[in-house]
């Protein structure tokens, strides 16, 4: 009641306090590549900026679709699988073609992504249930595909380029993750279904009271999540020649912790693409780093140990952020 | 008097440099039931919460039954015995009566949980307020009113000497306001000291001692209720001269005569339990008053019109059309605007800003090729921003850090850029600080004498008075009058919600 009108000056500073939260992402990435960079030798080289960016780019695109369903105040637990099971349909059909596979690819997206709106606007089945779904099904539907192994693609065609090829000495998939990047951005901010998003997340009921077309629009953030993810699935596929239906596991998971690293609230409203982005890099140079550091062979860490360190970094991140968030609702 | 059971002496209070509260003191007796009133911003939270720990105070003493208290947090103050209800119930909605009175300090038997004598010292500290129940069953079954209820017995059972209650009485109706009054007279006559914020000044006569004045972060007055009259009291609050307050109650001035075309008619509207057979009507340029009790199905008609929540039976004509709106976006494509009765929970998007709260509703006509077009944005912002003087501190200023009565503004302003036809209006008022109250009143005449048609929803019987042109009184879920402005008095409208039906008590269970 008093945050109004007694204290004028608190709306300034604590959009401030919160720009500082997002800039906490950006420091800390911007750290830990001065880390690596004085550390390591190659660190940034050519090789391994490359590398990086192109094995993140698939966790880039199922981490964007996320955002925008996490900003609707949804879940999407299909993306790992949906993007495996699209790996494995864009891996049969890539004999025809870069295009047929990537098509047929994407095809299996909308599909899984359909279902998951149609599930959770029109049988209000609540997300995290309704993509808990979806995840099996994708998954079983790609494992059927696939006689339970991986499909090898056809190097015939220009198939794999999607996912090995180079454009203006940028690795596709980092170029297609950009672009994707870019068109998230300006759905975000510019469009008026960015804006629905927000405003959905941030109080659905006086959405609906506004005559906002609440069900359409979180029906195509699933649908968008899954393109995004199966579009990840295409490139899985290029990249490592083969259509993987077991891939994807905790791809969710990794995507979720990306955005939420963010600065995307997990009860939507709030939310930024940019910041996702930054999330996802920030994650993925982390196992970067440890294999760095194992490089240097005085510790090894193993795959275990990775994933634990990687759980405490998390964390600090996401309490680092909670706490300028906390410290801004606290001014109002 | 006796040495009073609180006294908070010259408290300050700065919010990074700003002063909330300056030298603010109030005294409370045991036994009492102080009012404490103020225009929205006027300190009255501020100087709750530093009392109750939730802020630390910068300056000042506080005493309480003799002794300095500063406690930490609210659960501490709970612990001290000051307990406080707020206005939002915080209680568990799935978990029973008995397990929300006792929630974190169950009697236990064997290192389980005693749950006979739980229940029946929950039922029995429920009795003394007159009120019986089955305490097993969840809280959410219940009226709000209980709910209330519920939470001050809570508060009561931690052995409370001084109980808070943040404007309790604004989900109530009247009956269930009167309970809520022989509870505060109850905890008085237990020797419990009250404190009572609210907005209806007309509530403070019935129950309270004494009443203290905030206004800017001061304490300016504390009297005695019964030498102090409601003009003064409103002086004090808006710390203006008497001759400007006296001039009109409300913002309405005498209403005008000119009813042009029908906008809405709605006949024999029939929604689940609530409402049996309402009728309403608006014409352009008139303000149409829907009165009635809480739960007399007043919102419920008015969702029912603006297809949130689609009747079981009955016609609706719209602008001249037949329809029965299945979504708002049926009924906006018409012309009606709905703001409802609660901005928090179903009006503001909380952490979007001022223009996009304001233009969210017209955003696919600033759009062009899927972008929308911020200059034309800013430019209808600036236009309504001036229109309705909204204040805020810029137009990207997140608007749940705007006061009641500037979100009220934002949201009316988001229908009027739509260009409506029909507004619904649920409790305009509620909620906003006196001063912005008569200023949306007038604003709403304003509108319909530009030829808007308004229904408008109030459980403020002065409002529907002074601003209606015709009222519509609706009796459990029936319209049982239909008055002219002329023929709408205080005294006939409570006549028509007093009204039984005959028919009514035949068909109750059906």
């Amino acid at each position: 009641m008093s945050a109004g009108t007694a204290t004028p000056a608190a709306p300034s500073r604590q959009s401030s306090l919160a720009w500082a939260g997002q800039q906490r992402v950006l420091i800390a990435l911007v750290l830990l590549i001065l880390f690596g960079a004085l550390r390591y030798d190659h660190f940034l080289g050519a090789y391994n900026v490359l590398s990086v960016l192109r094995y993140n780019s698939m966790f880039a695109l199922t981490s964007l679709g996320m955002c925008f369903v996490i900003m609707t105040a949804g879940i999407d637990l299909s993306v790992g699988t949906t993007a495996a099971c699209a790996s494995v349909v864009s891996a049969v059909l890539s004999p025809v073609g870069l295009f047929p596979g990537l098509l047929g690819g994407l095809a299996t997206g909308v599909a899984v992504g359909a279902i998951n709106g149609f599930m959770v606007t029109r049988m209000k089945i609540q997300p995290f249930i309704a993509t808990l779904s979806g995840m099996l099904m994708a998954s079983g539907s790609g494992l059927l595909l696939a006689h339970n192994q991986s499909v090898s693609v056809s190097y015939e065609t220009n198939f794999t380029w999607l996912g090995q090829g180079d454009l203006l000495g940028f690795p596709t998939p980092a170029w297609i993750a950009g672009l994707a990047y870019v068109y998230g951005s300006i759905l975000l901010n510019f469009s008026s279904f960015g804006r629905y998003v927000l405003a959905i997340g941030g109080n659905e009921e006086a959405a609906r009271l506004m005559g906002l077309p609440v069900d359409r629009v979180k029906f195509w953030t699933y649908v968008q999540s899954g393109v995004f993810a199966s579009l990840a699935g295409v490139i899985l596929a290029a990249q490592f020649g083969a259509g993987q239906p077991a891939e994807g596991v905790g791809w969710e998971l990794f995507s979720i912790a990306a955005v939420v690293v963010g600065g995307t609230l997990l009860t939507g409203g709030v939310g930024s693409v940019a910041t996702t982005l930054i999330g996802v890099l920030l994650l993925g140079l982390i196992f970067n780093v440890l294999n760095f550091e194992n490089g240097l062979g005085w510790i090894s860490l193993s795959a275990y140990w990775q994933s634990v360190v990687r759980g405490v970094f998390l964390m600090v991140v996401v309490m680092a952020g909670s706490g300028a968030a906390r410290r801004a609702i606290r001014a109002a | 008097m006796t040495a009073p059971l609180l006294g908070m002496r010259d408290i300050d209070k700065r919010f990074q440099g700003v002063k909330a509260l300056s030298s603010a003191s109030l005294e409370v007796a045991a036994g009492e039931i102080m009012a404490l009133v103020g225009q929205n911003g006027a300190g009255k939270s501020t100087l709750i919460k530093v009392l109750t720990g939730a802020y630390r105070r910068d300056g000042g003493s506080i005493a309480f039954g003799g002794e300095p208290i500063d406690f930490a947090s609210p659960h501490e103050a709970q612990r001290g015995g000051i307990s406080t209800i707020y206005q939002e119930i915080n209680l568990v909605p799935f978990r029973s009566v008995a397990e929300n009175i006792f929630l974190g300090r169950e009697h236990r038997r064997y290192g389980l949980l005693d749950w006979r004598r739980m229940n029946h010292q929950a039922a029995e500290l429920l009795r003394r307020f007159a009120v019986e129940l089955d305490v097993r069953r969840p809280l959410m079954g219940f009226s709000t009113a209980i709910q209330q209820m519920v939470a001050i017995a809570r508060a009561v059972s931690f052995k409370a000497r001084l109980v808070i209650m943040d404007e309790p009485t604004s989900s109530l109706d009247e009956r269930e306001v009167a309970v809520l009054f022989d509870v505060m007279r109850q905890l008085r006559a237990e020797g419990v000291a009250v404190i009572f914020i609210t907005h209806r000044l007309d509530e403070l006569y019935q129950v309270c001692d004494r009443v203290t004045v905030m206004r800017d972060g001061r304490t300016v007055m504390t009297s005695l209720m019964a030498e102090v009259d409601k003009l003064h009291l409103i002086a004090a609050m808006l710390g203006r001269d008497l001759e400007t307050v006296r001039a009109h109650a409300t913002g309405f001035s005498a209403t005008s005569a000119k009813a042009g075309e029908e906008v809405l008619s709605a006949e024999g509207l029939r929604i689940g339990r609530k409402v049996r057979d309402a009728r309403v009507e608006v014409r352009t340029g008139q303000i149409v008053g829907l009165a009635g009790l809480l739960g007399s199905g007043r919102t419920e008609v008015a969702r029912a019109v603006f297809g949130a929540d689609p009747p079981d039976a009955g016609t609706i004509r719209l602008t001249g059309k037949e329809v029965t709106p299945r979504e708002p976006a049926d009924a906006i494509a018409l012309g009606v605007g709905y703001c409802s009765e609660d901005r928090k929970a179903d009006g503001i998007v909380p952490d979007m800003s001022v223009r996009e709260n304001l233009t969210l509703g017209i955003l696919p006509r600033l759009t062009q090729m899927g972008v929308v077009d911020e200059a034309r944005q800013r430019a209808i912002v600036d236009r309504f921003m001036a229109r309705l003087a909204i204040k805020a501190a810029s137009v990207e200023q997140k608007i749940r850090e705007l006061s009641g009565g500037n979100q009220q503004k934002v949201l009316l302003a988001r229908w009027l850029c739509t260009d409506p036809k029909l507004l619904i209006l649920d409790e305009p008022t509620r909620g906003i600080d006196v001063g912005a109250k008569a200023e949306i009143q007038s604003l709403i005449r304003e509108l319909a004498d530009q030829g808007l048609g308004v229904l408008m929803i109030s459980s403020e019987l002065e409002e529907i008075v002074e601003g209606a042109d015709r009222v519509f009184v609706l009796s459990d879920g029936r319209t049982v009058a239909d008055l002219p402005h002329t023929a709408a008095s205080a005294p006939a409208i409570m006549a028509a919600m007093a009204h039984e039906d005959p028919a009514a008590t035949g068909t109750a269970n059906g």
